[in-house]
């Protein structure tokens, strides 16, 4: 019985899983090093930048990833949070002179308005209607942004935007400053992501996926969490965007289309909706997908059709959305504390 | 001026009707809305396109791309939507599924036709009928007769023929349905089939309205006739020509009060408002959440 139990676990997953478990300092020094090294080994320009892209993509889609993978809400509009992100910032940072940083954060708080105010339909909807709500926001943004003309220029755009600057110092593609700022911002939004999964505030959305009904009947205000998992979301999206802005230089309303919302949609489902690892694997394959196959032309569009159909149709859960098959893991305190137990009550069979 | 733009909007929520019809079909029997089916209506217009330039003369042509799109509403349910259902994965996977089908048709009619925009032939071309102040062209006379008697069509099919009642049994119970010995994969199909078939004719109609076709109409076009299947009532066939027209007519009004520019966030407007103060639109019947 425990023969066949063995078998039927050692599979190529579980394999990776205890081989990454064992070698986990070296395997993260090493491509710690290779990550803060990778602008010095490489000179061409087009490849940083699409490093870079893949990296803002990357947060983009730990943004989706709170309100799709953890709440198991689809939102279909996410472009409209990016566009508030880079437009505010990028007007912020050409009109009035303000830092990225500041800009930034004025962008983020701004979507994160917006998604109170996107949010709160949640209360009376559900499902398809929900992502419907999002897909005309992301539309209405889109057509502000084109209409406003006296702000945000109309369909002419913002240009020149400046690339953000740490003390003087601009940081560029040329320099390999953006990558470390990308690469800054990316830790940063991973861990938040990790540290919310981890959280009472992440158990509350996981119970909202799995049941919302029973989660109400646990006492989970499911209003409160819904909201905050559209603020969250939007505010790294709006900061991902404000990134993006200042990547290319110039923004316009159709940079923020339908497609954009797809393509972060397209990156949560491949990678595995609720997983961290998953947004990292989905953005490489997707993003530098386009750039390798220059040679399929307009074709290489059908494709980002294809993987969303054949995922669902054959592992809806993601590349990298497997359950993992380790031993679950205490913390020390309480396995101390276990053991404590566990020889007291041998004590006092003894006895 | 005013009954001018009344009746342009009311020529168009017609043809939005058309393609509300089909949202409203499926979501009826799958409860599923149907994402692709604007790309559907964009192929139905293409394929008219494509059967027109043949020189098959106009008519046996628009035939030919209704049977075609008809089709492809079918061999979108049978591979992709038909091995979700046998699986009984979540609904938010059949959401994303057709999500990728509009992409993949959409940009396969990109890569085939080019995404330029393309001249359509006319239909209808009669000339112009003046009453009073009115200026109304055949066109847009036979867009409304047209657009009417499919209706018709459609609501006699649901409520007086045999598969008609199929339909309606599947949309209250599938499982009950099928003990009753209905093929209930065939009467989705069949839906589907209808679907397509109606957006064909609304593709070929709207295209010889503006006499334009290119691959991305679909995509606005989809969204504002998904907004008056809601506003309507989704599920609900009358309630997609109320909400079709009513659509139309107040984005006819925007474009001539707000300017031209803001005419497509209208029917977004109007989704968002009556999806908040009344999510059931105003034919629907109301849904009881189940525990």
């Amino acid at each position: 019985m425990n023969d066949i139990k063995q078998k039927k676990n050692f599979n190529i997953i579980l394999y990776l899983e205890q081989f990454i478990d064992r070698f986990k300092l070296p395997l993260a020094v090493s491509s710690a090093v290779l990550l803060l090294i990778f602008p010095h080994l490489l000179t061409n320009q087009y490849i940083l930048t699409i490093v870079v892209k893949v990296g803002i993509y990357i947060i983009l889609a730990l943004g989706l990833n709170i309100l799709t993978g953890y709440v198991g809400l689809v939102s279909l509009g996410h472009a409209g949070f990016v566009a508030i992100g880079a437009y505010t910032a990028s007007l912020l940072a050409t009109r009035l002179g303000l830092g990225f940083f500041l800009s930034m954060l004025c962008g983020m708080i701004c979507a994160g308005i917006a998604g109170i105010l996107l949010g709160l339909p949640t209360l009376r909807l559900s499902g398809t209607y929900l992502s419907i709500v999002t897909l005309g926001f992301g539309e209405i943004i889109k057509t502000i942004a084109m209409n406003w003309d006296s702000v945000t220029n109309g369909t002419l755009g913002v240009k020149n935007i400046p690339s953000p600057s740490i003390f003087g110092l601009k940081l560029t593609i040329a320099n390999g400053g953006f990558y470390y700022l990308m690469l800054v911002m990316l830790l940063i939004v991973t861990l938040f992501c990790y540290v919310t999964y981890k959280s009472r505030t992440g158990r509350a959305f996981l119970a909202i996926k799995t049941d919302e009904m029973a989660g109400i009947m646990m006492g989970i205000n499911v209003t409160y969490y819904k909201v905050l998992a559209f603020v969250l979301s939007a505010c790294i999206c709006a900061s991902a965007g404000a990134l993006y802005a200042s990547l290319i230089g110039y923004i316009d309303p159709n940079t923020f289309t339908f497609d954009v919302s797809t393509m972060i949609l397209s990156i949560v489902i491949l990678g595995g909706m609720g997983t961290i690892r998953g947004m990292f694997i989905g953005s490489i394959i997707l993003i530098t997908f386009p750039e390798l196959s220059r040679s399929l032309m307009d074709y290489r569009f059908v494709v980002y059709g294809l993987i969303l159909v054949l995922m669902m149709r054959f592992r809806p859960q993601g590349l990298l959305g497997w359950k993992s098959q380790m031993p679950y893991k205490l913390s020390k305190s309480i396995t101390r504390k276990l053991e404590q137990a566990r020889s007291d009550k041998q004590e006092n069979l003894s006895q | 001026m005013i009954g001018q733009q009344i009746f342009n909007g009311l020529t168009l929520g017609m043809a939005y009707a058309l393609i509300a019809v089909g949202y409203s079909l499926v979501f009826g029997i799958l409860r599923l809305v149907n994402f692709s089916h604007g790309s559907v209506y964009a192929f139905g217009a293409h394929a008219a396109l494509l059967f027109v330039g043949m020189k098959l003369g106009i008519f046996p042509a628009i035939l030919m791309s209704l049977i075609f799109t008809g089709v492809l509403g079918i061999l979108i349910d049978k591979t992709a939507l038909e091995p979700l259902r046998k699986k009984k994965s979540m609904p938010i996977a059949s959401l994303i599924t057709t999500i990728g089908i509009s992409n993949i048709i959409q940009n396969m009619l990109t890569a085939t036709f080019g995404s330029q925009k393309k001249a359509f032939p006319a239909l209808f071309d009669f000339g112009v009928i003046s009453v009073g102040k009115l200026q109304i062209s055949w066109t847009q006379i036979c867009m409304c007769i047209i657009s009417l008697m499919l209706m018709l069509v459609l609501v006699l099919l649901v409520h007086k023929t045999k598969i008609g009642l199929a339909m309606r049994a599947c949309e209250q119970n599938p499982k009950a349905a099928s003990m009753m010995g209905i093929n209930v994969n065939f009467i989705i199909s069949f839906t589907f089939f209808l679907g397509g078939v109606s957006a064909a004719i609304a593709g070929a109609l709207i295209s010889g309205y503006y006499q334009i076709v290119y691959p991305n109409m679909g995509y606005m076009a989809g969204l504002k006739a998904f907004a008056a299947a809601v506003l309507g009532g989704i599920g609900s066939l009358p309630g997609a020509l109320i909400g079709g027209l009513l659509v139309g007519v107040s984005e006819s009004m925007a474009a001539t009060f707000l300017g031209s520019t803001y005419r497509d966030c209208m029917a977004f407007i109007i989704l968002i408002i009556v999806l908040i103060v009344r999510p059931n639109g105003l034919f629907g019947k109301k849904g009881i959440t189940k525990v």
